[in-house]
């Protein structure tokens, strides 16, 4: 074997070594100086995220196991994004909150093994491997979740996400063993060629699909999500809702486009009741909730039935518009967190109620939030927009006028309530404002990438042929 | 830069320039600065499309075309005709005289400012373009706006019209959105490509059953702004909470984006679907025109009876629409241009007579002809050319509109018209009521014997406005003439 194969493994090599450096650092650095890990992490990732966007060759190693193409290439950078803004976004947070608990390393070495795990599940060129990330993304997020140790919801949440997480597990791998006793083969390239629509493979599919579901909250394995976020550090609820909903997003269109291609007849019409369902629940649920977390959880409920519209068009376009979707979504979103996570770490705050006045007092933060909204809710010319009506142009292009239309009344309904936020912040006076305060710089990088994202993205449409161009390999 | 381009570029660039600004002088400074640019380009504009039509006897002038997204072959595409280019003079008076109608923006008018050009950038987009997705991205930039502006700025019960008229125009904007994948998907029915271009669409024969579906959505879609009944219900919430300048631009620039729609979307591309429709919407517009107005002869609040007054004389445009024949299409061009300034300069009027005597309740007022002449008596003109007074616009176009319609034979036809004519009276009986009352007789309240004198930036924005409204009315022949020449492609396309 050709260890200059291993080259096409360069992002999960380096973010390993990155992790493997931390804890080395963790042991020589001596406690009055930890806070320095904050800047080396972000410092490391930026490399990481940078070094990512080298062109990669496209291959498949151990046998089969694993492999690489521009798309998937594409998608780790975009979670790379993610994780990066992310990592700004919390870097006061951690600083202020959890180095002072000595534990803030292992945040660093948490969040990259599960971001690691993630990169294995989409590269995965068998169900084997496939687990394997899916497990290694899932666990180190459920410590993640309980991480405020001093925070009894932080706890609850924790133990609720891996509890309902290894029975999604298990339930997926029910399926895969169906799958496999079908096909007699793990692997993805020999199932294709076997699959039939049986009722045993037809089982094991719907299983496996509610695995993954699960991942994505979609309706009705959706229960997990609102608590968790509202009880978990809202870094990590940001990193449930844009970085591990999109890998999942990503490796369940893979699956449906190319090894469950066969039975598309059986999974168009799950995904078309799993669309409706979704979209409306995540929508009207977040209707009355007073909690921006909350808020936020219902609305990110909401987003991934949007989704679901490209992927039941199971064509080239339907998987272009879902990763540029999702590019989209990683953006919008973050933004959102971000300013919820600035509000909360210096004031508190967490409810709809208290960004009353918040233009006033606050005004670039408000504007961050009002256009990471109106993105999220698909109003021009901001990027949401876009994102979101190609996702109804790819459903369209199947015939689903029918769905497009549901969808479009879901997204009148989703407008109430992004326009409630806004009214708090800019129609309402408050007698007791947030008041006026600064960001620091990694917040304010974090926040001004989005904001540049969200206006670019869009506009910018080169970019969505080029995606459209690497989607081509699964179709 | 395009001379069309242009009409986005310059209030982008007054926006940036806003930015930087602080205070109310600086803001409305700049505002001015920019929306004058406008003024001149829109002149301009109509200058050189004679000219240019002289020579040149495309479908539309001045086109540009750039791809944007290249798989689905959505473009900027930009062109205008003589309808358009009205619209466009029509956008760039009533946002001037907006302007000159906020000098006083006291809270955050930076912000103020800011919001009303997005919403012009939205407006001007939309008149201008040939694309579907680029026209639909425009309308909806244009309706959004109207939320902040609304609510921040607003009275009474703002955040609630807010509410609703934004729920309202963005949902029917999300039903149009199904309508216009539904026209994309089967642009090439005639064996081409896929495209969102108006023009190219226009030349396919979309199959009947694709247009008997996809035209009522469509028709739906844009009607909703241009206050179809029963679809009117925000407008006049949405109206008498808005703050002066935004009821003008609204209700006499945004509204037309429905009829525009209408007519260069819903009627031009799906010829048959409207064949087959224009009856129950028919029925629809001639309910609006006749309960706009008896609802208007109930209200005491001014702003509300402009509101309705509104829905009924828009009624009439979607109704002129649908009669589908050359004289009612020019009449209901000319009917919006027409309502355009007018309803504009109510609102403009009733904005300045509740600043001074903080009120808009019509049983509250009385004798202001005595205290403030000025605007009393521009309202009584205001006011004759709604109710379709000969010499002003209001009758050119309403003329057009009956003279058009009645040409229809049979007894469906005969009757809508006889109702929707009927309503021109009921207009009278509203008028002259609020006349009578408002600025004619004993002065009601001590206080109003103190009010102030009108300031020059109102007399200006007044004047922009009137001038057109008279200038309509006395010589609208080369006004018609280059609305009908545009209507050519349509006759051939739609009759």
């Amino acid at each position: 074997m050709d260890f200059s194969n291993f080259l096409a493994m360069r992002h999960e090599i380096i973010l390993l070594a990155i992790t493997l450096l931390l804890i080395v650092a963790e042991v020589f650095i001596p406690q009055n100086k930890k806070q320095s890990i904050v800047h080396l992490a972000i410092l490391l990732f930026g490399l990481h995220t940078i070094v990512g966007f080298l062109p990669i060759m496209e291959t498949n190693l151990f046998g089969g196991m694993f492999r690489t193409n521009g798309l998937i290439h594409f998608f780790k950078n975009i979670l790379n994004l993610g994780v990066f803004i992310l990592l700004l976004q919390s870097a006061d947070w951690l600083r202020a909150k959890i180095f002072s608990q000595n534990k803030g390393t292992e945040f660093f070495i948490l969040l990259f093994s599960s971001l690691l795990g993630m990169y294995f599940m989409i590269s995965s060129g068998d169900f084997l491997m496939f687990y394997l990330g899916l497990e290694l993304s899932t666990l180190p997020v459920a410590a993640l979740a309980a991480y405020e140790t001093t925070n009894r919801r932080s706890s609850e949440a924790g133990i609720k996400l891996i509890l309902s997480s290894a029975l999604a597990s298990g339930v997926s791998l029910f399926g895969i063993s169906m799958l496999y006793a079908t096909s007699g083969s793990i692997y993805f390239e020999n199932i294709i060629q076997i699959i039939a629509s049986t009722d045993l493979t037809i089982l094991g599919m719907i299983l496996f699909f509610a695995g993954l579901a699960f991942k994505i909250s979609l309706v009705p394995f959706h229960f997990w999500t609102a608590d968790v976020y509202e009880g978990a550090p809202i870094s990590v609820a940001s990193y449930l809702s844009v970085i591990s909903k999109g890998a999942a997003v990503f490796i369940l269109m893979i699956l449906l486009f190319t090894v469950l291609k066969p039975l598309m007849h059986v999974w168009e019409n799950l995904i078309y009741l799993v669309a409706v369902l979704t979209m409306f629940i995540g929508n009207l649920f977040a209707l009355r909730q007073q909690n921006m977390k909350r808020f936020l959880a219902f609305s990110s409920i909401a987003q991934a039935g949007f989704i679901l519209l490209g992927l039941i068009a199971g064509t080239q376009l339907g998987t272009a518009t879902i990763v540029y979707f999702v590019l989209i979504y990683v953006f919008s979103n973050l933004a959102a967190f971000g300013v919820v996570q600035a509000i909360s770490l210096e004031t508190g705050k967490e409810d709809i109620n208290d960004y009353e006045g918040l233009y006033r007092t606050n005004p670039n933060l408000s504007l961050v939030m009002m256009l990471a909204l109106f993105s999220l809710a698909g109003i021009p010319p901001v990027a949401g927009f876009f994102g979101k009506f190609f996702l109804f142009t790819a459903a369209a292009s199947e015939g689903y006028y029918l769905l497009v239309f549901i969808a479009v009344v879901n997204v009148t309904i989703s407008l109430y309530y992004y326009l409630i936020v806004v009214r708090a912040m800019f129609l309402r006076k408050s007698d007791n404002p947030i008041p006026f305060f600064k960001n620091r710089i990694y917040m304010r990088l974090g926040l001004l990438i989005t904001v540049i994202g969200i206006l670019v993205l869009g506009l910018y449409s080169p970019l969505y042929d080029y995606i459209y161009e690497l989607s081509g390999i699964f179709n | 830069m395009d001379i069309l381009s242009l009409f986005i570029t310059v209030p982008v660039i007054t926006i940036l320039a806003l930015v930087f600004t602080r205070g109310l002088k600086q803001a409305r400074i700049v505002s001015m600065i920019g929306s004058l640019v406008q003024f001149g380009m829109a002149i301009n504009l109509v200058f050189a499309y004679f000219k240019e039509r002289a020579v040149n006897n495309d479908i539309m002038v001045f086109t540009k075309d750039v791809v944007w997204f290249k798989e689905f072959n959505i473009h900027y595409t930009i062109g205008v005709d003589g309808i358009s280019v009205t619209l466009l003079l029509l956008t760039a008076i009533v946002v001037l005289a907006g302007v000159f109608i906020s000098w006083k923006m006291k809270d955050l008018p930076k912000e103020f400012f800011v919001s009303l050009i997005v919403l012009s950038i939205g407006v001007y987009g939309f008149f201008i373009s040939l694309d579907l997705f680029t026209m639909f991205v425009f309308f909806e930039i244009a309706v959004i706006p109207m939320y902040l502006l609304i609510g921040i700025w607003g009275s009474g019960p703002k955040e609630y019209s807010a509410m609703k008229l934004t729920l309202m125009l963005m949902g029917a904007s999300a039903i149009l959105l199904v309508a216009i994948l539904g026209i994309y998907f089967n642009s090439n029915a005639d064996g081409g490509a896929l495209t969102f271009n108006i023009l190219e669409i226009a030349k396919v024969n979309i199959p009947f059953e694709v247009q008997k579906l996809f035209f009522p959505l469509t028709f739906i879609g844009f009607a909703v702004i241009g206050a179809l009944f029963p679809f009117h219900t925000w407008s006049p919430d949405g109206h008498a909470s808005a703050p002066t300048a935004v009821s003008m631009l609204h209700a006499g620039v945004l509204m037309k984006l429905g009829g525009y729609g209408v007519f260069r979307v819903a009627m031009y591309l799906l010829p048959e679907g409207a064949q087959h429709w224009s009856w129950f919407f028919i029925i629809l517009a001639t309910i609006g025109t006749i309960y706009g107005a008896f609802s208007a002869i109930k209200q005491t609040d001014l702003k509300y009876i402009n509101a309705y007054s509104s829905v009924s004389h828009l009624g009439m445009v979607l109704f002129a629409l649908l009669m589908l024949n050359k004289t009612a299409w020019n009449g209901a061009i000319l009917q919006s241009l027409s309502h355009g300034f007018m309803t504009a300069l109510f609102f403009a009027l009733i904005g300045m007579i509740y600043e001074r005597t903080h009120t808009r309740d019509v049983t509250k007022l009385g004798g202001l002809l005595k205290v403030i002449p000025f605007i009393s008596v521009i309202y009584v003109i205001a006011g004759l050319a709604s109710l379709g007074l000969p010499g002003f616009s209001g009758f050119v176009a309403e003329m057009n509109i009956f003279v058009g319609a009645f040409q229809h034979e049979d007894l469906f036809y005969r009757v809508a018209t006889i109702v929707s004519v009927s309503a021109i009276v009921v207009t009278a009986v509203y008028i002259l009521r609020v006349v009578g009352i408002m600025l004619m007789g004993p002065v009601k309240n001590e206080g109003f014997l103190t009010l102030e004198r009108v300031t020059w930036y109102e007399k200006l924005g007044i004047l922009l406005l009137l001038i057109p409204i008279v200038g309509m009315g006395v010589a609208p022949l080369w006004l018609s003439d280059m609305i009908l020449d545009s209507l050519q492609p349509f006759i051939q396309g739609v009759l």
